[in-house]
């Protein structure tokens, strides 16, 4: 199932600059002011609604969860906080047709992407947030990263070295495996916080026990198992891919906060694992939805924190999350090196484009 | 959170009290000697335990814990004695593996003659593996030794421990250390297994003091061990998990594959509570231990 992975990539690219095309072409058209207001919270309307506990008495999240959005993650430029419902739509219109599997019209090898994606695409991820956010960062304000600031001279040879083997792989000529990726490796994919949506597979699994929230991202079928007894972290010498996470209830929301991470790039965008800080909030706000939200500060890497909402709606129940295996049938990494090494031998195979644009 | 926590603690504090004052003339009795054998885990007195009443979860009996088995049955489910594992010649008594005794009812497996040609075979080639061809890429090699899911009951007598999620939804979660392994139970769910998957279809249901799960759905190409002892995608497993104590649980599981075996038949053994005050699955993501293994010779520069 690995070479979906690929595509993902791909299309998320896609995805990407399609969503930011068509957003600017809309503001363009309808020509509205940004409101004045920050975005609210989703879910903030529905206050009345009160979340069932647990027979022992902790707010009850469990459940298949999924959070697919095609709201990006960072504002495009020359948009507000949020579009109009006719923006939403018209917006919702023009990436399912940017994204339309029967059309003829880019070139047989647009058009055999375009098909490709669209047959694993989550269907979700069409749909802006319900609050029609132009971004899930809701801080800082202007709904983007905040400024980097200058990065040691030991962690920039590494980001070289990543960025060396991108180029790499990105030109059909990976050296080995251990320098690609760690989704392409099958050793972690979205299970890593934070959750951001993705091409598909976007589902989550809640369960709880007596003193206990666990968490099982659909890729790659591990759990985030988090004690709510208040018990100190793992030792410091101890780093994990998915990091070590403590958990509390404040009122019904579920509040976490994870340490530490290996630093082999687990972290989000290379942010720095000793200095790195992520809180996850949890808070079932109807039967239906449950919002997400995530604070990442990290001062030797982003000037100031940000945070992002993202919602998390209830799959479904007749739908399942099913096993992801990834390792097991990882045909693609063989495939990748051995077409580097094919190359090596007879340059006339090197691709004419990168691979991600295939 | 403080308060939460001896509320959960408290009432445990007590059971392990009264637990300790009944269980102790038994523990004593048996130190040093080999645990009695478990002929049927179904009565749990006949394991030489006095009958017990697990605490209630939503009026089941209570399974969430950290488990572990202290079985060599990853090694080989029938009887086997000490031996050299692979490459002793470099690395000495690290690579040894220790015997152990048969967790097979009536010692040995009920394999067709013509399957058990094959197991031997398996064992044979349990170190080699050969990815270049998708077609053959699981014909070779123990699947634990290329880090692969385990599937079940592989993944209950590995030497890692496991954790059982259950709380009050249909689902209950079975995590495993090994791999990040992890299988969802389904309690008294009506739909059968919509295609094979490595850890398989699980349904649960419960029968008294016993949670029962009926697993079908799984790859054919899991092993039950470094032995070669192996199946078809004809492998029908049910489990039966009884609480015996606060700290202990009897696991038992049926085998069933016409296609391999003569007969269904059983293995049993006793799941450890893991007791340590600061207990919890660590990762063993394995990936990285078999990348050289597997894709070394496609490497840049291998010849």
């Amino acid at each position: 199932m690995n070479w979906r992975w690929l595509s993902s990539i791909v299309l998320a690219a896609a995805v990407a600059i399609v969503m930011s095309s068509a957003l600017v072409a809309q503001a363009a058209k309808s020509n509205t002011k940004a409101p004045a207001k920050a975005a609210a919270p989703a879910g903030a309307a529905e206050k009345a609604w009160t979340v069932k506990k647990t027979p022992w008495g902790d707010p009850d999240l469990q459940g298949v969860w999924n959070d697919a959005t095609s709201t990006p993650l960072q504002r495009p430029a020359g948009k507000g906080e949020t579009v109009t419902g006719t923006e939403a739509n018209l917006f919702e219109e023009q990436l399912a047709n940017d994204l339309s599997r029967d059309r003829r019209d880019g070139g047989p090898e647009v058009d055999v992407n375009r098909a490709y994606n669209e047959h694993w695409m989550d269907a979700r991820r069409l749909k802006i947030t319900n609050d029609r956010r132009t971004s899930l960062i809701v801080d800082p304000p202007d709904g983007r990263l905040p400024p980097t600031v200058p990065i040691s001279a030991e962690r920039q040879k590494i980001r070289a070295e990543r960025q060396a083997a991108g180029n790499r792989f990105q030109a059909g000529m990976p050296n080995i495996a251990t320098e690609m990726s760690l989704p392409i490796r099958c050793i972690i994919r979205t299970d890593s916080p934070p959750y951001l949506p993705t091409i598909y597979n976007n589902d989550f699994q809640i369960y709880q026990s007596p003193g206990y929230v666990v968490i099982q991202p659909e890729m790659i079928h591990s759990a985030r198992i988090i004690p709510l007894d208040g018990r100190p972290h793992i030792g410091k010498s101890l780093k994990q891919w998915l990091g070590d996470t403590r958990g509390h209830f404040e009122g019904n929301t579920l509040v976490l906060e994870t340490t530490n991470f290996r630093n082999d790039d687990t972290v989000y965008q290379g942010a720095n694992p000793e200095t790195y800080k992520i809180t996850e909030r949890f808070t079932r706000v109807a039967e239906d939805s449950i919002n997400y939200e995530f604070t990442i500060e990290d001062p030797t890497t982003w000037t100031k924190p940000w945070t992002a909402i993202v919602p998390w709606n209830k799959i479904d129940p007749k739908e399942q999350m099913y096993e992801y295996m990834c390792h097991e049938d990882n045909f693609d990494i063989v495939h990748l090196l051995s077409g580097a090494r094919a190359r090596e031998k007879n340059p006339s195979l090197n691709l004419t484009k990168p691979q991600t644009q295939r | 959170m403080r308060s939460r926590f001896w509320r959960v603690v408290t009432p445990l504090g007590f059971a392990v009290v009264i637990a300790g004052v009944w269980l102790s003339p038994i523990v004593g009795q048996q130190r040093g000697q080999q645990a009695p054998a478990a002929p049927r885990a179904a009565a749990p007195a006949a394991t030489g335990f006095p009958a017990y009443r697990a605490p209630r979860l939503n009026g089941h009996p209570d399974l969430n814990g950290v488990w572990q088995a202290f079985v060599t049955a990853n090694i080989d489910l029938e009887d086997h004695e000490a031996q050299a594992g692979p490459y002793t010649e470099l690395i000495g008594e690290y690579s040894g593996w220790p015997p152990g005794q048969s967790i097979v009812e009536g010692g040995v497996i009920p394999y067709k003659p013509e399957a058990l040609a094959k197991k031997r075979q398996n064992a044979a080639n349990r170190i080699k593996a050969d990815v270049s061809n998708d077609k053959t890429w699981h014909n070779l090699g123990d699947p634990e030794m290329k880090c692969y899911m385990p599937g079940v009951p592989r993944a209950t007598y590995m030497p890692y421990p496991f954790q059982i999620v259950q709380g009050s939804s249909p689902y209950l979660l079975m995590a495993y250390e090994y791999a990040s392994t992890t299988r969802t139970i389904r309690m008294d769910w009506k739909q059968e297994a919509p295609t094979d998957t490595w850890m398989g279809w699980s349904i649960g249901r419960w029968e008294g003091e016993t949670l029962v799960v009926d697993v079908t759905g799984q790859r054919e190409e899991t092993w039950f061990d470094r032995g070669g002892n192996y199946h078809s995608d004809m492998l029908h497993v049910v489990e039966r998990y009884t609480p015996l104590s606060p700290y202990h649980m009897q696991y038992e599981a049926t085998i069933e594959d016409p296609k391999v075996f003569t007969r269904p038949w059983k293995i049993s053994f006793p799941l450890y509570r893991r007791m340590e005050k600061n207990v919890q699955l660590l990762e063993y993501k394995c990936v990285p231990f078999t990348e050289e293994l597997l894709y070394g010779k496609f490497k840049k520069g291998a010849s």
